[in-house]
């Protein structure tokens, strides 16, 4: 294979990286706030999610194979697990090092859910939250697509959509808190009344 | 798991936020009530849904739903 | 607020003090004599010949629970913790207050004992009042396994189990899922017992002077005393000790009374009639409050206000109680409001169903218990208000409620 092919291929599934995990993280958040997807029943949303997030991972797998497989820049297999040690640019690709040591904790740990209990692996399926921007700013460094009107206008829809729904995430749980025994109580003396 | 114990379907309520999959899962054996949280009859899984009652548990967004040979200590 | 020792009326006091004052540690030994602790397995068999049952509502005995916290140490490994709860998170209580304030060494060598019998490591004694006397108390003492003295919220659920055994360990004191039970992992995943104070008191008592003798009291199938907070329309509130079996016409004046609430915010209205015919009975003393309520006072109105109390007791962790609760204790309200009810005592059932057995705790199922009984008991007066009048003509409470706010 070509150089010049295995590096548009990385930046192909680069971009698709980026799209794949945008609507993993929205479909983690319509989970969280039980949202039932038109036409699916409600464990459809959580196996879409499951599914797409393993889907998402093989892409990311072809993404770095890619970029190791290329001889035209100096990227190592342990360049892929250990961040900024790099030749070629460390700090951006650092940071994709690091997204992606993120997403293999989220992953892992979402594999061993039933071993490890609720409460841990809730704690380390936050660090997806740490993992996307991470991976987004990775992808604006050291992409040599930054710039290109399509390019622009994938990222800027993917982060409205993910602000947006991590906003509505928030604003769901301070709901949530505030539905005290003392809150339930008022309410349902008010509507009596 | 002994595959001779019958299995109960056991519920930690701090954790259950009524996802309600597991009434989807075991239509047979839970339903919801009207705040959408799993109402369970407390009899035994017949062998034929245990597979089923497995899922629902795994499924579990909370890993609120559990199959214990006994529901209470 | 006064004790009554009644030494001549229904037995001789074992586990207050007499005159009302608290006993120190010398007046303590020269009243009970010394402790010798004996080996566990001794004490353990003595317990069980006693049938002494716990005293924190569940009546459980006592020696089948100090068994399984030793057995699940031999299986765990890990040396057990023990709690004495004196939480009494039930307002309308006052009997583990008042013990540990008399006899408060009572209760710390129970303590002991039970550490010694399950072989614990770490000792607790978890109250919400009067912590300082407590380690007063301690300091003058000689024990081999030291104590710590927690100082609980005040809570209704401070003293349930988890709760308590979650915030011996630093947590915040909400209840947890029974699995695994806590005598199994409680405090910092230790074999926990939590023993209510009361008990430890008998136990104490078993000790020194035997089975045979804590059966002198009693009835052949509910051996021993209890104490009891009693509550009497023109009464200071009052802690008497009882012995089982007593007929409840003995314990509290029923004349000019329509109902009594037994065992407390989780128990049960009967109306009076029927108490005249009963005993001091385990099986539904619970928290030991026996409170009469007069002819003109309304019972509906009384259970609306313990019921709005009980909701927002409640640790909302769970969706049917934290939904429940609220719901029943407003429909209450309209159930006690002489006036059109529509499907108000329909709604109540339904949410009664829903709610009973579905929580980590026991909080809802106690609730219900104390709506079903109200609801039967009086029906009479549910009927007058759904016609519009209420029979009750003073609207003074009488239940104590804690930072009641309409």
């Amino acid at each position: 294979m070509s150089s010049e092919i295995l590096w548009y291929a990385n930046r192909a599934t680069g971009a698709v990286c980026l799209v794949l995990f945008t609507v993993v993280v929205l479909l983690g958040i319509a989970v969280r706030l039980r949202t039932r997807l038109p036409g699916l029943p409600r464990f459809g949303t959580v196996n879409l999610h499951r599914t797409l997030s393993l889907s998402a991972t093989a892409f990311l797998a072809l993404h770095i194979a890619m970029a190791v497989i290329d001889g035209y820049v100096n990227i190592t297999v342990v360049d892929a697990v250990v961040p900024f040690v790099s030749d070629y640019e460390p700090f951006w690709l650092g940071l994709g090092t690091v997204a992606l040591d993120l997403m293999l904790a989220v992953l892992v740990t979402s594999l061993l859910r039933e071993r490890i209990g609720h409460r841990t692996w809730r704690a380390l399926h936050w660090l997806a939250y740490a993992s996307w921007p991470v991976a987004l700013i990775h992808g604006i460094g050291i992409g040599t697509d930054t710039g290109t009107d399509w390019m622009t206008w994938l990222t800027v829809s993917c982060v409205a959509a993910v602000v947006a729904a991590f906003g509505i995430h928030l604003a769901h749980s301070a709901r949530e808190s505030r539905r005290t025994p003392a809150a339930l109580l008022r309410t349902a003396e008010g509507a009596r009344s | 798991m002994d595959q001779k114990t019958p299995q109960k379907i056991d519920i930690d309520w701090t954790s259950c936020q009524g996802h309600g999959l597991c009434a989807e899962l075991l239509p047979d054996h839970i339903t919801l009530d009207e705040w959408g949280y799993p109402l369970v009859d407390g009899a035994p899984i017949p062998p034929r849904a245990i597979k089923r009652a497995r899922r629902a548990a795994s499924d579990c967004p909370v890993l609120a739903l559990k199959l214990r040979a006994r529901a209470t200590p | 607020m006064t004790t009554t020792t009644f030494t001549d009326v229904y037995m001789s006091p074992r586990l207050l003090a007499p005159g009302g004052t608290a006993a120190d540690l010398s007046t303590h030994e020269l009243r009970y004599g010394p402790l010798s602790y004996g080996d566990p397995d001794g004490l353990l068999r003595t317990v069980a010949e006693s049938g002494l049952t716990g005293r924190g509502g569940a009546a459980f005995p006592t020696y089948r629970k100090l068994v399984a916290v030793a057995d699940a140490s031999r299986r765990t490994g890990r040396a057990p913790v023990v709690v004495a709860n004196g939480a009494e998170g039930e307002p309308a209580s006052r009997k583990d207050k008042t013990l540990l304030r008399l006899s408060p060494h009572l209760v710390l060598d129970g303590l002991q004992l039970a550490a010694r019998a399950v072989g614990a490591g770490e000792a607790h004694l978890a109250v919400e009042d009067g912590a300082s006397y407590l380690e007063s108390a301690l300091a003058q003492r000689n024990d081999p396994l030291p104590v710590q003295v927690v100082r609980l919220p005040k809570r209704f659920l401070s003293g349930q189990a988890s709760a308590l055994a979650q915030y011996v360990s630093g947590n915040a004191p909400l209840p947890r899922h029974q699995h695994p039970p806590v005598r199994e992992r409680g405090v910092r995943k230790a074999p926990t017992l939590i023993q209510n104070v009361e008990t430890l008191a008998h136990l104490a008592l078993v000790a020194r002077y035997g089975a045979d003798w804590f059966r002198t009291a009693g009835t052949p199938t509910q051996p021993g005393s209890t104490l009891c907070t009693l509550h009497v329309r023109g009464r200071e509130v009052r802690v008497v000790e009882a012995p089982f079996g007593l007929p409840l016409n003995r314990l509290l004046p029923l004349r000019g009374t329509s109902a009594v609430l037994i065992g407390g915010y989780h128990g049960t209205w009967i109306p009076t009639a029927e108490a005249a015919q009963r005993t001091l009975d385990t099986t539904d003393l619970g928290a030991g409050v026996l409170a009469a309520l007069p002819t003109d006072r309304c019972g509906v109105a009384e259970t609306a206000r313990v019921l709005r109390y009980l909701a927002l007791q409640s640790a909302g962790q769970c969706g049917p109680c934290l939904n429940g609760l609220p719901r029943i204790a407003s429909a209450f309200q309209t159930l006690a409001t002489p006036g059109p009810q529509a499907n108000t005592r329909q709604d109540v059932a339904r949410w009664s169903g829903l709610v009973e057995g579905r929580g980590a705790c026991h909080h809802p199922d106690g609730t219900i218990r104390l709506v079903r009984s109200a609801l039967t008991t009086f029906a009479p007066e549910l009927d007058a208000h759904a016609r519009g009048l209420c029979t009750a003509s003073d609207a003074t409470p009488l239940l104590p409620i804690p930072n009641e706010a309409h």
